[in-house]
């Protein structure tokens, strides 16, 4: 009884001194750990662009561990769980003070002149002044934070391709190493370096992204000095997860969690992307037609 | 009493945020969410096209003046998944559409659905949470 007790103790010190003597440290996880506010839909299959129904569930199959340093692969979030248009999912901008990011006095300033068409304080369509109803790209986080669609994830051995269907955008993670450069101008998408923090999850620091474009939807704000985090965690060999925290001691009094653990599944290599784009032409012309006159004054 | 009085106005409070209409990139704050118009015409244009499908339909209203109506869905994308395309609807196609209307008066839309010549339906919306509830159509 006594050997057992003392057994059971030595175990206890064993596991807490291991990782110490091995070099292993605790990889940094996002500040927050919080559930997505957002449901976890998962149909029972989807389309791709060549009108080929892909089955979403593979029934009675257990997924294959994850392989070591591989998030590669062509990630589907769902039809609606990526649309995310309150807003960073954790932190959906709904009139709840308790989901509100941390500003400071100035981020709080620059959030009230923003003026997005989503959220709780949602103008007229022809009343925003959401960089992106212009024609700006969306930027970091933002791409993450708002109609991130199916995402194709290309791995090379310096680098990580992420090619998003929204905007047919794609930037850059480089992962041979490298630090940031001491003068980083600034980038729509920022400049990202990616470090495998474990077997499965690649951290994604992204710096210097060009002050025009907001955090997400909900029009909040970011300075030049924005540091962003992205988790990407590959759950099994089926499954990632996608966690996003935000930076920036200029805007927010402490970094804050925008997205935690986005579900994705893994679709097919021949999976077809369908075409996202906001051509120009095309929205001027929604503008024309509907935009404009439905936030014209009560016509009757 | 007070606590279930609390309960009550969380509880109704979170379904009423949760019923708001998910209509990407430039949202819903331009319509009447407690109406729904019921329109039936024929199809001038069908727009497939990014930020939103735009339905262009000639409408009869009650004076008999036909009244161009522009309606608005969410983008390809989404309204694939739904089973829409970009060759639902032809110039000259018979419908009856249901639409959020615009809260400032102006004959323009957000699709709830719409019924083909055939009977067919087509959903805009992937919930029923919003359904409207008040019907404001004019009298055919």
């Amino acid at each position: 009884m006594r050997i057992s007790r003392v057994a059971g103790q030595a175990a206890i010190v064993a596991l807490l001194v291991a990782p110490l003597l091995h070099g292993q440290v605790e990889p940094p996880r996002p500040t927050e750990q919080i559930p997505l506010s957002a449901g976890s839909e998962t149909p029972e299959d989807v389309l791709d662009g060549w009108h080929r129904t892909i089955p979403t569930k593979v029934h009675n199959q257990k997924s294959a561990p994850a392989p070591r340093h591989d998030i590669g692969g062509t990630w589907d979030p769902g039809p609606t769980n990526g649309i995310q248009g309150s807003g960073a999912p954790n932190r959906p901008d709904d009139g709840n003070p308790a989901h509100e990011p941390p500003f400071t006095p100035l981020g709080l300033e620059l959030m009230q002149r923003t003026k997005p068409t989503g959220g709780f304080r949602s103008v007229l369509p022809g009343e925003t002044n959401d960089p992106m109803d212009q024609g700006d790209p969306q930027g970091m986080p933002r791409e993450d934070l708002y109609e991130l669609r199916v995402t194709q994830i290309v791995q090379m051995p310096e680098k990580v391709l992420v090619l998003y269907t929204f905007g047919r955008v794609w930037r850059v993670i480089w992962t041979d190493g490298r630090d940031f450069p001491t003068n980083m101008e600034p980038r729509w998408f920022g400049w990202s370096i990616g470090k495998w923090v474990d077997d499965t999850t690649l951290l994604v620091e992204t710096r210097g992204v060009d002050e025009r474009t907001w955090v997400d939807r909900a029009g909040r704000p970011h300075s030049a000095d924005m540091r962003v985090l992205e988790w990407f965690h590959r759950v099994d060999r089926d499954h990632l997860e996608l966690s996003v925290e935000v930076d920036d001691a200029k805007m927010y009094m402490k970094p804050w969690v925008a997205s935690y653990k986005m579900p994705f599944n893994l679709r097919p290599p021949d999976y077809d992307v369908r075409e996202m784009i906001y051509a120009p032409s095309d929205e001027n012309e929604y503008h024309r037609l509907l935009a404009d006159p439905v936030s014209k004054p009560n016509s009757h | 009493m007070t606590r279930k009085l609390v309960m009550i106005v969380i509880l109704g409070s979170a379904i009423a945020v949760a019923c708001r209409p998910a209509l990407a990139h430039h949202g819903a704050a331009a319509y009447d969410t407690t109406k729904t118009v019921t329109l039936k015409g024929t199809v001038a244009k069908w727009l497939w096209s990014n930020p939103h499908c735009l339905l262009l339909l000639d409408a009869t209203d009650d004076n008999g003046q036909v009244v161009h109506w522009v309606a608005e869905t969410q983008n390809p994308l989404s309204m694939s998944n739904m089973g829409w395309a970009n060759d639902s609807f032809k110039p000259g196609d018979h419908i009856t559409l249901r639409v959020t209307p615009s809260k400032n008066g102006t004959p323009i839309g957000l699709v709830v659905d719409v019924v083909l010549a055939n009977g067919h339906k087509l959903n805009a919306r992937n919930f029923v949470a919003d359904e409207p509830k008040t019907d404001a159509s004019p009298k055919q």
